[in-house]
């Protein structure tokens, strides 16, 4: 065990999965020399050559293009994109060529690749550097999307994310790139996908939250409990496909639900999984649920605190669910 | 026809054209492909198959049997010339109007068939539409409708070779209407940069559905375009069998000795409509469609293969007698096959099915659609 942050995990799961499989290249703009704008990917070069860890022209769907013609002869791509912000222009690749190519090809190829990706605000980087599109690749069939909100997960779930058989877009909340910080095993582990995780037990309601949201909830639900409301904050892991039972067993024991995400209220993940909760367990439900959620704007600049959901605006949803 | 085809053979230098084959029936010997009689019958049956595929597929479709068809009518010697030069071990990225190269390459029939009917026995299980068959045994991957974005994943292919160290390029298809795409832009630029061997075809068939090539580009050329990239870009008489041919390999043969990616324009004309769902009268002249039809690309063939007593009558009346025969026995088969089963449509979404999918699939067994049979 050794101590490390999201930054030194995800390296230390990269590095594992290219000395054990050949066919894992990484590729991206800034990934090679630098090892990445926020150093993710450095001294991967150093170790396994130009020709595995390639920098590539500045075009995101060309680099999901080509990664996509990699996978069908048998490479296994992990694509980072350098900020969430800027994978649109490949969207059109993910929609309709990477997730679709099993089902379209009736199974006889598959595109196997990863792409790592980091997400959300709260790093004074703006509108270009700060969204969190997650609700954009969970409608879309044929993608698993993972979140991973410490260390040992990110290690964990990385792995795992490259040795599933199909796309993964493995989001990297890069606020806590270096602040979130744990113990670390030195070899091999993977943490299964579709899987969340009880980050803190509690009996009175229940807390969705991942990414960096995780930590202003489990504040949020540490102050509650000052308060003698008793939440339990799950840590979803893997947005889609979800781990549902630990949802809907959490919400049946709690009978109340927030859900937490820094992506705008309208359109995100918040609304399909109260859906879910609702369809299922509604007769289990004591009050409303609630969505804490970045607002209906685009990401602001100056404002940015104010527009993520942070501790102080889950507090209140945590107590009123729990009276209400 | 429009200024970005009409330059021909015999054109100043950076617009000139390759061709092979001369009107008194002899070859430039600069660009023969050595082609034998045998190899060159063989081609010509794949040529009058693919045309005489095209026109039964578009009386299916007229018919109502099919839902589409996408054809590749005076375009057969752009098409199958080139996947011709491509070796076994290379990988083809279609556009969608290759078939006629697939079956070259191995597709069976009955599988083209199984695709046109979106049946049970579709190898795609009837999740694309006609026309959108896979063939992985021979390295055809899956053909992607919108234009241009096979263009990076022939990049790809090609790379991962190069990574591997293994001897395999790629060739993909696009036509002029793709060059505008940021695929090609991108795909171009990033096997220009790797010197990764990719063959890229575009066939400049004067139109993308409606637009004729003057709305695609303010070039003279497309091939010029390659420049650009710090690559090579060659015209070729895409109805000229030989040239096309002879351009491939030359392209084939520089990827495969590490010499980077080749663009190839192509240059032919698409003489029915963009697909069964177009009527191309209402923005056409015939005039132009006429003046191609007196270089049609199978004719030609034909005239040579005469002239060197190779073909006769006889032959081409066995020949499309053979090709009707099997034709009709796979659509046969095709439309007497059933729909794939209900449960098929939850598969292959992910390698395994997840729970949500699992109730989805419930919730359709448990309701299907009165009247299907599935009931």
């Amino acid at each position: 065990m050794t101590t490390s942050n999201m930054v030194q995990a995800i390296n230390d799961a990269l590095r594992i999965a290219m000395r054990g499989d050949q066919r894992v290249v990484v590729l991206g703009e800034d990934v090679g020399k630098v090892g990445g704008v926020f150093r993710v990917t450095a001294g991967l070069q150093e170790e396994f050559g130009e020709e595995r860890v390639i920098d590539t022209p500045l075009s995101e769907n060309g680099i999901v293009g080509a990664a996509v013609g990699m996978a069908l002869y048998g490479i296994v791509p992990v694509v980072e994109i350098q900020f969430a912000d800027f994978i649109w222009p490949a969207y059109d690749q993910i929609v309709n060529e990477l997730a679709k190519y099993r089902y379209r090809s009736g199974g006889e190829y598959s595109a196997k690749i990863v792409i790592r990706t980091p997400v959300g605000g709260g790093i004074r980087g703006g509108h270009y550097h700060s969204q969190h599109p997650e609700a954009a690749f969970i409608g879309v069939p044929g993608l698993k999307v993972v979140i991973p909100s410490n260390p040992y997960d990110a290690k964990g779930l990385l792995l795992a994310s490259i040795r599933d058989p199909d796309p993964v877009i493995f989001f990297e909340p890069k606020r806590i790139y270096r602040a979130a910080k744990g113990e670390v095993p030195e070899g091999d582990y993977v943490v299964p996908l579709e899987s969340a995780s009880i980050v803190k037990s509690g009996r009175h309601v229940t807390v969705l939250a991942y990414g960096a949201m995780l930590y202003e909830a489990l504040d949020a639900a540490n102050k509650a409990a000052e308060r003698g409301v008793d939440a339990e904050v799950i840590d979803l892991r893997t947005l889609w496909p979800l781990d549902i039972n630990t949802v809907l067993e959490s919400v049946k024991r709690t009978g109340r639900l927030v859900v937490v995400h820094e992506a705008p209220r309208t359109g995100g993940f918040g609304g399909e999984l109260v859906t879910l909760v609702t369809e299922r367990v509604f007769f289990h439900l004591e009050a409303p649920p609630v969505r804490v959620t970045g607002f209906d704007t685009p990401f602001p600049y100056t404002l940015e605190m104010e527009y993520l959901p942070l501790s102080h605006r889950i507090l209140p949803a945590i107590l009123s669910v729990a009276r209400g | 026809m429009s200024s970005a085809q009409s330059k021909r053979p015999g054109a100043d230098a950076p617009d000139a054209v390759v061709s092979v084959m001369r009107d008194d029936g002899s070859l430039d010997p600069a660009h023969d492909p050595g082609l034998s009689d045998d190899d060159v019958k063989s081609l010509y049956r794949y040529l009058v198959q693919t045309r005489q595929l095209d026109e039964r597929f578009v009386q299916l479709q007229r018919q109502g049997r099919i839902g589409f068809h996408v054809g590749s009518l005076g375009e057969e010697a752009a098409i199958l010339g080139s996947a011709w030069a491509m070796r076994k071990n290379d990988w083809l990225f279609p556009c969608y109007r290759e078939f006629g190269a697939a079956l070259m390459r191995g597709l069976s029939l009955q599988t083209l068939c199984d695709n046109m009917f979106g049946n049970a026995n579709d190898t795609v299980r009837g999740r694309q539409m006609p026309c959108h068959y896979t063939c992985r045994a021979v390295n055809w991957a899956s053909i992607s409708s919108p234009v241009g974005t096979q263009i990076t994943h022939a990049v790809g292919t090609a790379w991962a070779a190069k990574i591997r160290r293994e001897d395999s390029a790629s060739l993909v298809y696009f036509g002029d209407g793709a060059t505008s795409s940021s695929d090609f832009h991108s795909a171009l630029n990033f096997a220009g940069v790797f010197r990764l061997p990719v063959v890229f075809l575009c066939r400049n068939n004067g139109w993308a559905i409606s637009v004729p090539v003057e709305r695609q580009t303010a070039t003279r050329t497309f091939a010029e375009k390659a420049l650009a990239y710090g690559i090579p870009g060659v015209r070729v008489d895409g109805n000229d069998l030989f040239a096309v041919v002879s351009v491939t390999q030359k392209a084939l043969e520089r990827g495969v000795r590490g010499e980077g990616p080749t663009l190839i324009e192509a240059i032919t004309y698409r003489m029915g409509g963009h697909s069964t769902s177009d009527d191309p009268n209402r923005y056409r002249e015939t005039e132009a469609v006429e003046a191609w039809a007196a270089r049609d690309p199978i004719e030609r063939v034909r005239s040579y293969l005469e002239k060197r007593g190779a073909w006769s009558d006889a032959d081409q009346a066995r020949l499309t007698a053979e090709i009707d025969q099997h034709f009709r026995e796979a659509v046969a088969a095709a439309e007497k096959a059933p729909p794939p089963p209900l449960e098929s449509m939850f598969d292959d979404v992910y390698a395994k099915v997840p729970w949500h999918l699992a109730e989805e699939r419930a919730e359709l067994l448990a309701g299907a659609r009165p009247g299907t049979g599935h009931g």
